[in-house]
C-alpha cells in the first residue's frame, strides 16, 4: 500500500513537472536502425535551455525506426569529424553516428551537425541551422527531420504539431490543445464547458476547424492559430459537424443534419455556398477528402451498420469501400493516397485498421489498446495517431501504418481525445 | 401500439361503468370495486345512492388516471440498444404520457437530447444520438404532440451519465433524455 502510494505520488510529481504528454515507445521496428547521437558540445557558460541532442535522440527513438545508443555506453564522445573513431562505433554495433556543436552567436544559436556512416566510414550529411533561444526545440526537431529523411528516405514529421481535446472526468470542461508532435509545449487554444469534437487542420496549417456545442448544439467553427480569432462558419438549423478541408483548402466538407437525417455537404469557402452531396435516409457522416480533391470518403449506415463509402463529387456516384466486418468508420487517407485508415470492429473490440486502396487488403494495426477511435494520419504517411481507452482513461496512442511501430502519449490531465495531426509546415 | 390498446380499454371500461351506473342498479358495486357484499335491502334502497357512489368513484378514477399519467411522465430517460435507434417497448407507456401532456398543454415544450455510448466513432455516435432523438420525436408526434414543441439535439458520446467501460454503463449512456423547457 505504502509502495503503491509512493508510486502514485511519484507519478503525480513526474506529471506535474513534465510535459503534458510523454512519449512511451511500446513497440519498435524489428529492423530499427542503430544510431548513436553523441551529446553536442556547447561553448556557453551556463546550461542551454534545451538539450538539443537529447531531443534529437528522443525523436529518433520515438519514431520506432531507430534504436538509439545510451550516452553511458559510448566509448568516446566526439564533437568534431576528425575525432570520430569508426572502430569504436563499429564495436558498439552502430550503423550511424550523429555529432554536433552548439554555439552562441550574436544573432542567436547556431547548431552544426554531421551524420557518419559507420560501415562506409564516411560523413553522409553535414548541416548548420540557426535560431533564437525560444526556438531550440524547433531546431532540434528540424535536425531530427533532416536525419530521418536522409536515413529512411521518408520526410520526418518531428516538426509537426498535434491538436487534441482534453476533458476532465466529469465532462464539465473541454479543452482544445495545440502541442508539438512529441507532446511537448502544449498550449490551450480554446476552452469550453461544452463538448468540442472533430478538430481538423486547414492544409496550410494556419487554422483549424472544429465542432463546438457552446450554443447548445453542434456547430462548426474556424480558429486562426496565430491570432486565436474564431469564426462560426456552419450553423444551420439542425446538427452541423465533421468538418474536413479539401486538399487545396478552398472547400469544406461537413455534415448537416436537418431533422435527423445527416448528409454530407460541401461548402465553397470563398462564396460560402453549400451543395448537398449525399441524400439518403441512413446516417452519412465523417467525410474525408481523397488526395485527388474530387472524391470524398464517408461513413454511412445505408447497409445497416456503418461502412466506408467513396463519393465522386462530380457526379455524386457512391461506391462502397469496406466489406470486412460489421463496423468500419471514420476513414482517413495517407498523403500518397495508397492506404485508407479507419476504425474497425472485430470480435466486439474496436481497433484501427488500414486498407490497401488498390488491393483492398485489410490489416488490423492495433491490439493492445481498447476502444480505439479518431485515427489521424501523419503527413508523411508513416504513423497514425488515435485515441484509445487504457486503465479507465482515454489516452493518445500511435501506430505505424505498417503496424510495426507503436507508441503512446499518456497525459497528466483527464481524458485525451480527438487528435489531429498537422500537415508539414512549409 | 400496445399502450394505445391499453388506453382504449381503460377508456372503454370507464365509459361502460358510467353507462351501467345510469342504466342499472344491481351491479354498480362492481364498477366501484367495492368488496362489501350487497344486501337485498341496500340493493332496493335506491339508485340515488348508487349513482352518487359511482359518481364519486368515477372522479377518483380520473384522479388516479391523472396520477398514473404524472407517474409515467416521471420517466424522462429512454434507453436504446447498441447501434440502434428503435424504441424499446418498455418506454412507450411513459412516452405516451408525455405526448398526452404535450397535446393537452400546447405551450409546453421539450428538448429531446440524444446520447450514445463511447464505443465506435465520435461523429457516427453524434448521428446515432440524433437518430434516437428523432425516433422519440416521431413517437411523440404520432401520439398527439406538435412538432413545434419538440427540439432535437444530440451530444453523441460526449455526455455519458456513467463513466464505466462495461455494458452496465453503456446501456445507461445510450439514451434520449426528455427535458421540459416549459410546462
Amino acid at each position: 500500500m505504502v509502495k503503491r502510494s509512493l508510486i502514485v505520488l511519484m507519478w503525480l510529481f513526474a506529471h506535474l513537472v513534465q510535459a503534458e504528454l510523454l512519449i512511451e515507445v511500446t513497440q519498435g521496428k524489428q529492423s530499427a536502425i542503430p544510431v548513436a547521437v553523441v551529446p553536442f558540445s556547447w561553448n556557453g557558460s551556463s546550461a542551454l535551455p534545451e538539450d538539443i541532442s537529447a531531443i534529437v535522440t528522443n525523436d529518433l527513438a520515438s519514431s520506432g525506426y531507430f534504436r538509439t545508443l545510451g550516452t553511458a555506453s559510448m566509448i568516446t564522445q566526439p564533437h568534431q569529424l576528425n575525432d570520430v573513431i569508426y572502430a569504436d562505433w563499429s564495436r558498439l554495433k552502430q550503423d550511424f553516428v550523429v555529432i554536433g556543436t552548439v554555439e552562441l552567436q550574436a544573432d542567436g544559436y547556431a547548431v552544426q551537425f554531421h551524420v557518419m556512416d559507420v560501415h562506409q566510414q564516411v560523413e553522409i550529411l553535414r548541416h548548420r541551422v540557426k535560431g533564437k533561444a525560444s526556438q531550440l526545440r524547433d531546431l532540434a526537431h528540424y535536425i531530427s527531420d533532416f536525419i530521418f529523411k536522409k536515413l529512411t528516405g521518408v520526410p520526418g514529421v518531428f516538426s509537426t504539431k498535434l491538436i487534441y481535446v482534453t476533458t476532465n472526468r466529469e465532462r464539465s470542461r473541454f479543452n482544445l490543445n495545440y502541442a508539438d508532435a512529441d507532446g511537448a509545449r502544449e498550449q490551450l487554444i480554446y476552452s469550453s464547458k461544452h463538448p468540442i469534437i472533430s478538430p481538423a487542420w486547414s492544409p496550410d496549417a494556419k487554422k483549424v476547424a472544429y465542432v463546438s456545442f457552446e450554443n447548445g448544439r453542434s456547430e462548426i467553427f474556424f480558429q486562426e492559430l496565430a491570432t486565436g480569432k474564431r469564426e462560426r462558419v456552419v450553423a444551420f438549423d439542425g446538427s452541423n459537424s465533421a468538418p474536413a478541408f479539401s486538399p487545396d483548402g478552398t472547400r469544406l466538407a461537413f455534415v448537416l443534419s436537418k431533422l435527423g437525417n445527416p448528409d454530407v455537404y460541401v461548402m465553397d469557402l470563398a462564396s460560402r455556398k453549400i451543395e448537398r452531396m449525399t441524400n439518403h435516409y441512413a446516417i452519412d457522416t465523417e467525410p474525408q477528402w481523397d488526395v485527388d480533391g474530387r472524391h470524398i470518403f464517408f461513413t454511412s449506415s445505408r447497409a445497416g451498420g456503418p461502412q466506408v463509402y467513396k463519393l465522386d463529387t462530380a457526379n455524386k456516384q457512391v461506391e462502397r469501400v469496406t466489406f470486412e466486418g460489421s463496423y468500419n468508420a471514420r476513414a482517413r487517407i495517407t498523403a500518397d493516397g495508397r492506404k485508407l485508415v479507419y476504425v474497425h470492429k472485430a470480435n466486439d473490440r474496436f481497433h484501427i485498421a488500414s486498407q490497401d486502396v488498390k488491393s483492398g487488403l485489410v490489416h488490423i494495426l492495433t491490439s493492445e489498446t481498447e476502444l480505439d477511435e479518431s485515427p489521424s494520419v501523419a503527413p508523411n504517411g508513416s504513423m497514425v495517431i488515435y485515441a484509445a481507452s487504457e486503465a479507465d482513461r482515454s489516452i493518445l496512442a500511435a501506430v505505424s501504418v505498417d503496424g510495426d511501430v507503436k507508441f503512446r502519449l499518456p497525459s497528466k490531465y483527464g481524458d485525451v481525445r480527438e487528435p489531429a495531426w498537422s500537415p508539414i509546415f512549409q | 401500439m400496445q399502450t394505445t390498446a391499453l388506453y382504449k380499454t381503460l377508456g372503454l371500461a370507464f365509459g361502460a361503468m358510467l353507462i351501467s351506473a345510469c342504466a342499472s342498479k344491481g351491479d354498480v358495486n362492481d364498477g366501484a370495486g367495492s368488496t362489501v357484499a350487497p344486501t337485498a335491502t341496500e340493493q332496493q334502497a335506491e339508485d340515488t345512492n348508487a349513482v352518487e357512489s359511482t359518481g364519486v368513484n368515477g372522479e377518483a378514477l380520473e384522479a388516479e388516471a391523472n396520477e398514473a399519467q404524472a407517474a409515467l411522465r416521471e420517466q424522462t430517460v429512454f434507453y436504446f440498444d447498441f447501434d440502434q435507434s428503435t424504441l424499446k417497448s418498455e418506454g412507450k407507456a411513459a412516452l405516451m404520457a408525455h405526448a398526452a401532456f404535450l397535446a393537452a398543454n400546447p405551450a409546453a415544450s421539450v428538448v429531446l437530447e440524444g446520447h450514445a455510448d463511447e464505443r465506435g466513432t465520435v461523429e457516427y455516435n453524434l448521428a446515432l444520438g440524433e437518430r434516437r432523438s428523432m425516433t422519440v420525436r416521431r413517437f411523440l408526434m404520432a401520439n398527439g404532440a406538435n412538432g413545434s414543441q419538440l427540439k432535437v439535439v444530440s451530444f453523441g458520446e460526449e455526455r455519458p451519465v456513467m463513466m464505466g467501460h462495461d455494458e452496465g454503463s453503456y446501456s445507461k449512456n445510450r439514451r434520449v433524455e426528455v427535458k421540459y423547457q416549459s410546462r
